[in-house]
Parts: structure tokens; C-alpha cells; sequence
């Protein structure tokens, strides 16, 4: 215990004179490398997802609830859309062309592509507190004060002020939190509830959800807010300054002093 | 500072070169064990790869879920594809009488049988979903003769890797690996909800795998050969999908 001891104390005392070290790379870090990264990889395989997933949706715009759903069967909603299949009654006097081939693989690809960068990056964030420390919000901001006060800001189109560059507001917190914990993985277990060889494994993935086109509606409304999410994101990112935060997210300097807040 | 980048550059290196060599191992490693689909070339191949291998390693003999016979979707929905070519509505005319599936390739015995012949041998039924890749599907009783047994009808190779089946259309013509020509639930399908397989659901003879989707559920099936390898099959990419830019693999 006693060598314990004594060997403990010089190692702490060395951490913080290795730390002040090198400041500059340490303090002025927005974003950390690995956040940086696996923000853009997801940017680019969400983009891709977003796109070839609306390809996709042209080919039959009809959505149904419970097992099964086709033409002949009266579907839940349609989108006022042409399709790029002749046997979809749309109104439209014209059919698209078919872009599901390519759109399938680019799909599939960019799934897989975001699927591991998330799981890198949540591996990450629970192992180095990142969650808990940017998006877990405090305590005294989980108040009504503390909501009421970030959403008056918001009304009122508050500019933010340099601590915002430091820190995420509570609204974004929460925000983040939602997509990650809960829009990604619902996204993810939707898409893989409507694979009939995964379901032929793990029944229960889509039986939860009432059966195959519900997964598939599901699946649509999962990914509209998340494309609602993109745009409030990239609107905020615009409103708090364009230049600066895209920077912070690419070279992880702000451009703002910290010592200044 | 120069210690450390360094050291980070060392460290890069190493993570960088068991990096390939992991990919080398996997991509040997896959190889061996059938995991790697005949399309794995091009810009779409990895994704194309993940879904295959993945979906091979959970669920090479899983079961298709099965429905109960309350849950048939009234009526079945026929994806017709007119117009058919002349020697299918010759075929049509004879009631199907001189519908013939020949069996070759890497097989003991090259077989040819009629209809009534696939009829005559013990027969199963599943009620499966077919689902397509655009996003529709329905609930049916599909009745035909397991795929297995006409494969030990012919008594296959030990090299055989792929079934290759064909259309009487010729543009259509597909292959499955032996783990799903060998499922239960692989058939050559003939009956529908209680009667014959109507032309619009793929009838007379129609491949039914209700693991994958639609396209590889192929209509008006003539033919089947054994092989070991798609190689000098059409482009080789496995069947006529990747030519037209759809995945050879359709779990998902």
C-alpha cells in the first residue's frame, strides 16, 4: 500500500505539467480529431443515404401499415409523386427512370459505412467522457429556468455569444442526444426489419414493429426528421456563424480565445 | 514536439500496416468460406460484400418466417411482365404439356422432366412473403418440389458452388450459392394459394427463395446448371441483376 502510495503521488503531479506542456493543441480544440472525422464521414454517408433512399421511394411512393402492401392493397398514404414504375397508379402521366439498381448498392454501402464509423464513435465517446461531457447537459440546466431560458433566446434569435463557441446550449445537447441514441438506431433497426434474410434470424426485429411495411413506414418517418434535423443543424450552424463553426469542425480551432470567455 | 510526432508516426505505421494485413487475412479468410459474392468488383463491391458475408455468417439456415393461412393477401399481386416471347405462348397453348426443366453442369445424371414428372415428387408447401425491392409484397401459399431434391435427383458434384437458373425470357437468369439451393425453403414452385401457378405469379415453374426479394425469385424457369464457378456466365458477376445495376445478393 505504502509503495502504492508513493507512486502515485509523483505520477499525478506529472500529469498536469504534461498537459500545460503543450497548450496550444490541447486548449484550442473545439472538437476533438475523432469527432471532427467521424462527423464529416457521416455528413457524406448521410448525404449519400438521403439521396439513394429517395430514389428508392420513387419506385412504389405508397406506404401501409402491418405485414404486407402492394397496388392492390389501400395503403396508409401516398406522396404526391411520380414514380419510376409503370404499375403505380400516381395520376402522373409519365414514369420515371429506374435508378433503384445503383441506389440500392449506394445505399447499402454508405449504411455500412455510417454503421461503423457510429459504432467507432460512440466507443469513443463513452470511453473518453465526450458524452458526458459535451452532451450530457448539466444539472442546473435540466431546470424549467434553464429550458425556458435557452427556447427565449432561440425566439428571440439571440446572435450566440463567444461561450456558445466553447459549449453546446442545452437545446443542442438534448438535440444531439436524440439523434444519436435514438433517430440512428431506430433508422437502423427499421432498415434491417425490412431484409428478409435478417428477419429469417431475428423475427422479433420486425414483429415488434407489426410486420414488414410497417418497419418500411416506420423507416420513412425516421429518416424525414432526420432530414429535418439537417436543416435546423445546417441553419443554426449558419445563424452562429458559417465560417467559425465550420472551421471548428474541420481544423477544430474557433478563431475565439478561450482565455476570453 | 518531434518526440511525439514520432512517436504518432510510428504508431500510424504500425496501425496502418496491421490494418492491410487484417484485410488481407479477412479477404483470404472470406474467400475460403464463401463469402465473397461473384459482383465484389467495382465501387459498390464492398458494401455488396458486407451484406453477403454478413447475412451468410447470422443466417446461412435460418427459416423464412412462415405466415398462418388468415394472413394470404386477397388476391395474391401478379407482377405480369407482358409481352411473352413466342416460344413461351406456344408452351401456353399446350397447356404447358411439353414444359420441359433440364438439369446439367457439374451433375452425375443430366436430367430433363416435365411438369407432371415435378409433380410427382413428394411435394411441400410454405406460406412466405414475397417482397420486391421496390417495396411492395404480399402473403401466399407457394407448393412445389424442394429445389434439394431434384439437386439429388441429378446427384451433384462435390465442387459445386452455384445454381444457375434460366428463364424462358432470356434476359433473366439468376444463381444462388448452396446454402440457399440446399434450404428447405428454396423450391421450385408450381402451385399458388391451393392452384397451379398462375402465369402473372411466374407460372408454370417459378424459383422461389423467400430469403431474398422478388427479382431472384425468377418467372418461367426451363433450365438449371450446376457450376463451380460464374465465370462464363454472362458478364460473371453471378447473374443478369448486376448487369443492369442491381446487387446479386438480394437479403436486404
Amino acid at each position: 500500500m505504502a509503495t502504492s502510495g508513493s507512486l502515485q503521488e509523483p505520477l499525478g503531479a506529472s500529469l498536469p505539467s504534461s498537459a500545460s506542456a503543450d497548450p496550444a493543441s490541447t486548449v484550442t480544440s473545439r472538437h476533438s480529431a475523432l469527432v471532427r472525422v467521424t462527423h464529416w464521414i457521416t455528413t457524406l454517408c448521410f448525404l449519400a443515404l438521403l439521396v439513394s433512399g429517395a430514389e428508392i421511394v420513387l419506385s412504389h411512393p405508397r406506404f401501409y401499415w402491418g405485414e404486407t402492401g402492394n397496388v392492390l392493397t389501400t395503403p396508409l398514404f401516398k406522396l404526391p409523386l411520380p414514380s419510376s414504375r409503370n404499375l403505380v397508379p400516381t395520376g402522373y402521366g409519365y414514369v420515371l427512370p429506374d435508378q433503384n439498381g445503383w441506389s440500392r448498392y449506394l445505399h447499402f454501402q454508405a449504411a455500412w459505412i455510417a454503421v461503423l464509423t457510429g459504432l467507432l464513435y460512440v466507443i469513443f465517446g463513452l470511453f473518453t467522457g465526450h458524452f458526458r461531457r459535451n452532451l450530457l447537459p448539466p444539472k442546473a440546466d435540466l431546470s424549467w429556468r434553464g429550458f425556458s431560458s435557452a427556447i427565449a433566446g432561440h425566439l428571440r434569435f439571440k446572435r450566440p455569444g463567444e461561450e456558445d463557441a466553447w459549449s453546446y446550449n442545452v437545446l443542442q445537447r438534448i438535440t444531439y442526444l436524440l439523434v444519436i441514441f435514438i433517430l440512428f438506431p431506430l433508422v437502423i433497426w427499421t432498415g434491417l426489419a425490412m431484409s428478409p434474410a435478417f428477419v429469417s434470424a431475428i423475427p422479433a426485429t420486425v414483429t415488434m414493429l407489426g410486420g414488414q411495411q410497417s418497419a418500411r413506414t416506420i423507416h420513412f418517418f425516421v429518416s424525414v426528421a432526420l432530414l429535418l434535423f439537417l436543416i435546423v443543424h445546417v441553419a443554426m450552424v449558419c445563424l452562429a456563424g458559417f465560417k467559425s463553426r465550420t472551421r471548428a469542425m474541420i481544423t477544430g480551432r474557433t478563431g475565439i480565445s478561450m482565455e476570453r470567455t | 514536439m518531434s518526440h511525439l510526432s514520432r512517436r504518432k508516426l510510428i504508431v500510424t505505421g504500425l496501425a496502418a500496416t496491421a490494418g492491410t494485413a487484417g484485410l488481407g487475412v479477412a479477404a483470404r479468410l472470406a474467400q475460403k468460406y464463401g463469402l465473397v459474392p461473384p459482383d465484389h468488383g467495382g465501387i459498390y463491391g464492398l458494401g455488396e460484400t458486407l451484406n453477403y458475408a454478413s447475412q451468410r455468417l447470422l443466417a446461412r439456415h435460418s427459416l423464412a418466417r412462415e405466415f398462418s393461412e388468415s394472413q394470404i393477401s386477397k388476391p395474391p399481386f401478379p407482377n405480369e411482365i407482358p409481352p411473352f416471347n413466342d416460344a413461351f405462348k406456344r408452351l401456353q397453348a399446350g397447356g404447358f404439356a411439353d414444359w420441359r426443366l433440364t438439369v446439367d453442369g457439374m451433375v452425375e445424371r443430366p436430367a430433363s422432366f416435365s411438369l407432371t414428372e415435378l409433380r410427382s415428387y413428394p411435394s411441400r408447401s410454405q406460406i412466405t412473403q414475397l417482397a420486391c425491392e421496390e417495396g411492395w409484397s404480399y402473403i401466399a401459399e407457394w407448393v412445389g418440389v424442394p429445389l434439394s431434391h431434384i439437386l439429388d435427383v441429378v446427384g451433384i458434384r462435390p465442387q459445386a458452388r452455384y445454381i444457375v437458373y434460366f428463364s424462358i425470357d432470356p434476359d433473366w437468369w439468376d444463381s444462388i450459392d448452396m446454402a440457399d439451393a440446399t434450404h428447405p425453403q428454396t423450391f421450385l414452385a408450381y402451385g399458388l394459394n391451393g392452384n397451379e401457378l398462375p402465369v402473372g405469379n411466374g407460372g408454370p415453374l417459378r424459383m422461389r427463395l423467400p430469403r431474398q426479394l422478388g427479382y431472384k425469385n425468377v418467372k418461367f424457369v426451363t433450365h438449371l446448371t450446376v457450376t463451380d464457378s460464374m465465370k462464363g456466365f454472362g458478364k460473371g458477376l453471378g447473374s443478369a441483376s448486376p448487369e443492369g445495376g442491381y446487387a446479386w445478393y438480394a437479403g436486404i
